[in-house]
């Protein structure tokens, strides 16, 4: 039977107005659960995305006086003065090398669960792993202190047992050319621990007859480890490398605020900090703002081009 | 035959020369890492216990020079330390209790697949861990509200973790059975007797790994108190480690009258004072954490699983 034009448009609105009633049905129904919701929904609508909507004075000359939305448009001014500012390239230059760097370090937790997982005396195992563990728990602010302490040039130990190898007395945080490792190497000594732990689960997870076959064929440890425990952990090892590689331009400021001092400034100068520098300190509120987003957006370019390359070489990805 | 045996025989015991070489290894290069970890760590506690002049000249190194109590005592004078420390407790406490409060009940509900627009809400919570405001449209805002300057700030900053929130959900999705909860809806239980009842009892370990992170995010963040805190009477402990340790204020009291003092100290002594005081600061500071890590190490550890187990 055919239906005229008219019966078409009369059944259109009755599932019009089915599927109007059933979203009020619906909304009544989860009511409860929107009460629960409400406290962490109205937070993030006002301090995380209130943020976002201040985003905008990227493109405005922010006054204090006229307030957010009533600042006078400047269209891409700020992002302009950012990219011809003499120093641009320098900044995206130590930003780069330094989570470069910290890129670098990233084999050495595999390495170190690689090195645990031979040990089978599971006390001495357990006792490593928590003096391991330990200096993850300390604030940033400790770990800055102890670097200055301990790398000092008058009385720091690493100094005496340079001294007692009969080397020559190193300034550490007087030469730009060592910022990048001190910051990079005390962040693999507080994390190194850490770092392996999932590494050392995903150990535990493989099948302890993969280990018995491959020494009856007579591999030895070296061996076993290349060709059964190696590959058994490849997704883990994946997964976190490509987490590594996504926040390869978030490097943050708080610790390198600690380390910086005039004399590393040239190279310990990063994106991060040239926000708050000019921000926070300088008071230049739209030009901050506008270099903060430029920076977001690249990281959530490499991270879709991360989750992209993911998704092409395993089944898992992280969106 | 006998020949062969040999051979294979052989052949083991090659391979068991090469592995005892290479377990020399192993436990040498665990040995290292394991003194590289503690080895600062150590240093600190003998270095504050040392002898000022001692340690000052570099002749601290494996040994703790002589007990002195000297630098602890003078670390207890300060004032600002104390402070600190009264502040920090109390923002990590308030903090934490306003986190959890954020945290929870959001997780739960986005956890419950009937309730209508779960996608969109949860979408909307997720965008913000890939794209935020930035540093500075977030100070404007605090400053906005007028919350800079004043206590409430250090407890509201940082209020919600996304990630936090996902890790939660997922707990209350994987390790608690539907059936539970279904059967409590039958029986006509309300979502906020079945949350407060039934849901909040069964996850008392991911509550216990989420207050750790918070709370540990608390404990050791200073660059929040630093924007947003210009009165010295309102600083964390962190901001006040940094004056002293990184800016290199002295954490002597009084250093105007130190002449009326009657142990009056000259600028050598003052400077080697200030010195070891560092150690002690360091110590006392850090003594809480790593004082009850060895008993939430586990939840820590549970945590870091539970991360990268999230969908």
């Amino acid at each position: 039977m055919m239906k005229t034009r008219k019966e078409y448009q009369i059944t259109a609105k009755s599932i019009g107005q089915h599927k109007k009633g059933y979203i009020r049905k619906r909304l009544r129904e989860s009511w409860q659960l929107y009460i629960l919701l409400l406290p962490g929904l109205i937070y993030l609508l006002i301090f995380m995305y209130g943020p976002m909507y201040g985003v905008q004075i990227a493109f405005k000359d922010y006054r204090v006086s006229k307030g957010i939305w009533g600042s006078d448009w400047v269209g891409l001014k700020h992002f302009i003065t950012w990219v011809s500012y003499p120093k641009f390239w320098t900044l995206i230059k130590n930003t780069l090398s330094i989570t470069l760097y910290g890129l670098a370090t990233f084999p050495c937790g595999i390495i170190f669960a690689l090195l645990l997982n031979e040990i089978r005396n599971s006390r001495l195992k357990k006792t490593v792993q928590m003096i391991t563990y330990m200096p993850h728990f300390l604030s940033e602010v400790v770990v800055c202190a102890l670097v200055l302490l301990l790398l000092d040039m008058n009385n720091g130990p690493i100094n005496n047992l340079i001294e007692l190898l009969g080397g020559k007395r190193i300034h550490f945080m007087g030469l730009p050319g060592l910022f990048s490792s001190v910051y990079v190497l005390s962040g693999l000594w507080q994390n190194i621990g850490w770092n392996s732990i999932l590494y050392i689960s995903a150990l535990s997870g493989i099948s302890m007859d993969l280990v018995e076959a491959a020494r009856i064929d007579g591999a030895n440890r070296f061996q076993t480890i290349l060709h059964v425990y190696i590959p058994g952990i490849v997704p883990t090892i994946v997964i976190t490398f490509l987490l590594a590689v996504g926040g390869i331009m978030s490097l943050g400021y708080t610790k390198i605020l600690l380390l910086q001092n005039n004399m590393n400034i040239e190279v310990s100068n990063v994106i991060s900090t040239y926000t708050y520098n000019v921000g926070i300190l300088s008071g230049q509120y739209s030009l901050s703002s506008a270099v903060g987003l430029f920076n977001n957006l690249i990281n959530i370019m490499v991270l879709l081009l991360v989750n992209g390359i993911i998704k092409k070489v395993s089944d898992t990805s992280l969106f | 035959m006998n020949k062969k045996k040999r051979q294979i025989s052989a052949g083991r015991r090659h391979v068991a020369a090469g592995d005892r070489l290479f377990l020399v290894i192993v436990y040498f290069a665990v040995f290292l890492i394991t003194f590289c970890c503690v080895y600062p760590l150590y240093f600190t506690v003998i270095a504050s216990f040392s002898d000022a002049t001692d340690l000052y000249s570099g002749k601290v190194n494996l040994l703790p020079s002589g007990f002195h109590l000297d630098a602890y005592k003078e670390v207890l004078k300060n004032n600002s330390i104390w402070r600190g420390y009264a502040n920090s407790i109390f923002y990590t406490v308030g903090g934490t209790a306003v986190n959890l409060f954020l945290t929870v009940p959001t997780a739960y509900a986005l956890s419950r697949k009937r309730m209508f627009g779960r996608n969109f809400l949860m979408t909307l919570f997720v965008i913000t861990m890939y794209f935020g405001g930035g540093l500075v449209p977030t100070y404007i805002l605090y400053k906005n509200l007028h919350l800079t300057n004043t206590p409430w700030i250090m407890l509201i900053s940082g209020g919600l973790s996304v990630y936090n929130v996902i890790v939660t959900r997922t707990y209350f999705q994987n390790s608690i059975p539907d059936g539970l909860y279904e059967a409590s809806r039958i029986d006509g239980a309300s979502e906020f007797l079945i949350f407060g009842k039934i849901f909040l009892p069964l996850s008392k370990p991911i509550i216990a790994v989420i207050t750790l992170y918070y709370a540990a995010g608390h404990w050791s963040s200073y660059f929040g108190a630093m924007i947003y805190l210009a009165n010295s009477k309102l600083h964390p402990l962190q901001l006040v480690l940094r004056k002293i340790l990184i800016l290199n204020e002295s954490a002597i009291q009084n250093i105007e009258d130190a002449a009326s003092q009657e142990a009056a100290l000259s600028i050598l002594q003052r400077m080697e004072l200030s010195h070891v005081m560092k150690f002690a600061l360091v110590f006392i500071s850090s003594a809480p954490m790593i004082m009850i890590y060895p008993f939430v190490q586990k939840y820590f550890i549970k945590g870091v699983m539970v991360g990268a187990l999230k969908e």
